[in-house]
């Protein structure tokens, strides 16, 4: 079910602005990878060129390879849809559908595929949402509207919505930038149960959260306003928040800068 | 946190708003800033409540216009009915199934059921036509095409709302009554078994001036109001959403269909609504095409029939008194029916409220 990322010489642009420079990193199947790194350097752009969502912005386009195992992504005649299919997202601020019901949102990804049976449907629910820890908190309302729940309830129904599709990967973008500490605390704990099944990677601000959920972390920064965001280094969560092999690294750890 | 200044309480959001490495000089600098900003000395207590005028004259501007409103409904409802109860007292006909319309006669017979058909007749076909379509435009330039298209476009609907109805009434009788003749047809030929869709063999090859002509003329003209209104509305649809969509591997139109689409649909109806109004009111376009009758015919390919705004133009000239109170009569019953289908459409969009989208 989950399969190991090897990116090399990825650039990303926003039309004529380079928004990242020439990233190669390999990403661990059944692991989970953050990135850190000061705003603007292109963590979340990095994150979107791996399912293929950072063209969705007009005029936005990307060079380079990603390897899914052996498929790369950006090879000819690969279907965008189908990639983001096996690559599924969790964005920053929660966004389930506002005129969709709790079981109606989790199965949306299945609906768009073509699944109609309803015992199917049924069970992919259950199971996705008992996967999202918000099985116990929602199974009485599942008709209910999705948007209905609080952020962090909300969130997991996101995550919910992710993982119903059994994808490959698990993106996270943010996930807890929106969300109080306790329901930042439940999305960390699906985060470390998810782990054995996807390979996860989550953009995160927060260097303790890196710190906690994480195997291994990647450190982003760039040159300066203006300038496209670069992988820095990337390593073994523990050595990188205890002995970081680049100064930069360092200092954006230790709260020098950033 | 300290809060800087317990009299002033504003500024306790602001200070909980900065990022947290100001803070330390943030207590003592704050309120002197703040205050100096407001023109209020550090020691003065919150203003009170009463002194803001600004919000008294709004308060009293913006009820007093609510209020107003509401008057000029109820005095066009009493003015309608009290005319109008003068005379269906003397209709020696009943009022709603009476076709002909002869109020001025002795004894005065006059029916709505003619023009009652006739308006939603066309106006039906009119929706028909003109939602889907307008449903087209307004997706195309809010989600497909390039932006540099989308623009001008999105002008040129915007100016074909502006076009006055008398102008759409000549070209429809000018131009699209004798275009339509194909279609007409051709309609006879194919779906003549309909009966609805068929002409009767006295009528073949005569101008259509009949409720469909009206109809497809009515959709012309609602079509730039409905485009606009749901184009508006489709750009409102927030971007996490369409991106939720993508995310789970949605192409462009599922990507509109679970996204654009059921968030856009309150939006649709009311911009529909907007629409079905101007149609069943619809007064010099109608009376310009149709050549009316006083049958009620099912067959409405057939030349004839009438609509209620399209009769009071024509009959109100020559009418003497209880005439003219018979034909506010019949401007009665558009009233009601107006009401009766936005009441309808509130209700619709009222069911699914709370997943509306408004609470995202």
């Amino acid at each position: 079910m989950a399969k190991r990322i090897d990116v090399s010489g990825l650039s990303a642009y926003y039309g004529s602005f380079k928004g990242i420079e020439d990233i190669s990193m390999t990403i661990e199947p059944r692991s989970v990878t953050a990135f850190i790194g000061p705003s603007g350097c292109g963590k979340s752009t990095f994150l979107r060129t791996l399912n293929r969502m950072h063209e969705v912005i007009p005029g936005a386009r990307v060079e380079g390879k990603v390897m899914l195992d052996d498929e790369n992504l950006y090879g000819a005649g690969v279907d965008p849809v189908a990639v983001r299919r096996t690559v599924g997202m969790v964005f920053q601020r929660p966004n389930p559908f506002p005129t969709m019901s709790i079981y109606d949102n989790v199965v949306a990804g299945l609906r768009l595929a073509g699944v109609r049976k309803k015992s199917l449907l049924d069970a992919v629910v259950e199971k996705s949402l008992k996967g999202a820890n918000l099985w116990n908190e929602v199974k009485d309302r599942l008709n209910k509207p999705g948007a209905g729940l609080s952020g962090g309830q909300q969130q997991r129904l996101c995550i919910a919505r992710a993982i119903a599709v059994e994808p490959q990967v698990l993106l996270m973008d943010e996930p807890c930038s929106a969300l109080d500490p306790i329901s930042t605390l439940a999305v960390e704990d699906l985060i470390g149960e998810l782990k054995s099944q996807f390979t996860i990677v989550i953009v995160t601000h927060n260097m303790q959260q890196a710190a906690r959920v994480s195997d291994r972390t990647a450190f982003f920064n760039l040159a300066g306003v203006g300038q496209p965001g670069r992988l820095v280094e990337i390593d073994d969560t523990q050595r990188i928040f205890s002995n970081p092999s680049v100064q930069a690294t360092e200092d954006y750890i230790s709260g020098r800068f950033g | 946190m300290d809060t800087p200044s317990p009299t002033v309480p504003q500024d306790r959001d602001d200070g909980r708003n900065h990022p947290p490495h100001d803070t330390v000089d943030l207590p003592a600098q704050l309120p002197s800033a703040l205050a100096q900003a407001t023109g209020q000395s550090g020691v003065s207590s919150p203003p009170k409540a009463g002194n803001r005028i600004g919000d008294t004259l709004f308060l009293a501007a913006s009820r007093g216009s609510g209020i107003l409103l509401l008057c000029i409904m109820a005095a066009i409802a009493i003015f309608l009915g009290w005319q109008a109860s003068k005379s269906i007292g003397s209709n020696h006909g009943n009022f709603f199934t009476t076709f002909e319309w002869n109020a001025d006669a002795t004894p005065p017979v006059f029916g709505i059921a003619v023009l009652l058909f006739g308006t939603v007749v066309s106006s039906v076909i009119a929706m028909a036509v003109a939602v889907p379509v307008a449903m087209g435009i307004a997706l195309f330039i809010s989600h497909y095409a390039p932006r540099r298209l989308a623009q001008p476009i999105a002008y040129l609907v915007d100016l074909l709302a502006a076009v006055p109805s008398i102008v759409y009434g000549l070209w429809g009788a000018l131009f699209l009554v004798p275009h339509m003749n194909g279609l007409t047809s051709w309609m006879n030929d194919y779906l003549g078994w309909t009966y609805v869709f068929g002409q009767s063999d006295s009528v073949a090859g005569s101008a259509p001036r009949n409720l469909f002509t009206v109809g497809v003329l009515l959709a012309i003209m609602i079509l730039p109001i409905i485009t606009a209104v749901s184009r508006e509305v489709f750009r409102q649809v927030p971007r996490m959403h369409e991106e939720a969509a993508l995310a789970l591997g949605a192409t462009r139109w599922e990507m509109i269909r679970t996204a654009v689409l059921p968030f856009g649909r309150p939006g649709v109806i009311s911009a529909s609504m907007l629409g079905l109004g101007r149609a069943l009111g619809e007064t010099m376009a109608v009376a310009t095409v149709l050549s009316p009758s006083d049958k009620l015919n099912l067959h409405i390919m057939d030349p004839g029939g009438g609509t209620f705004a399209q009769n009071i133009a024509a009959k109100f000239g020559e009418a003497f008194d209880n005439g003219r109170s018979a034909l506010i009569a019949s401007g009665l019953m558009l009233f009601v029916i107006t009401l009766l289908v936005n009441a309808g459409a509130r209700m619709i969009i009222a069911r699914r409220k709370e997943f509306s989208g408004a609470n995202a």
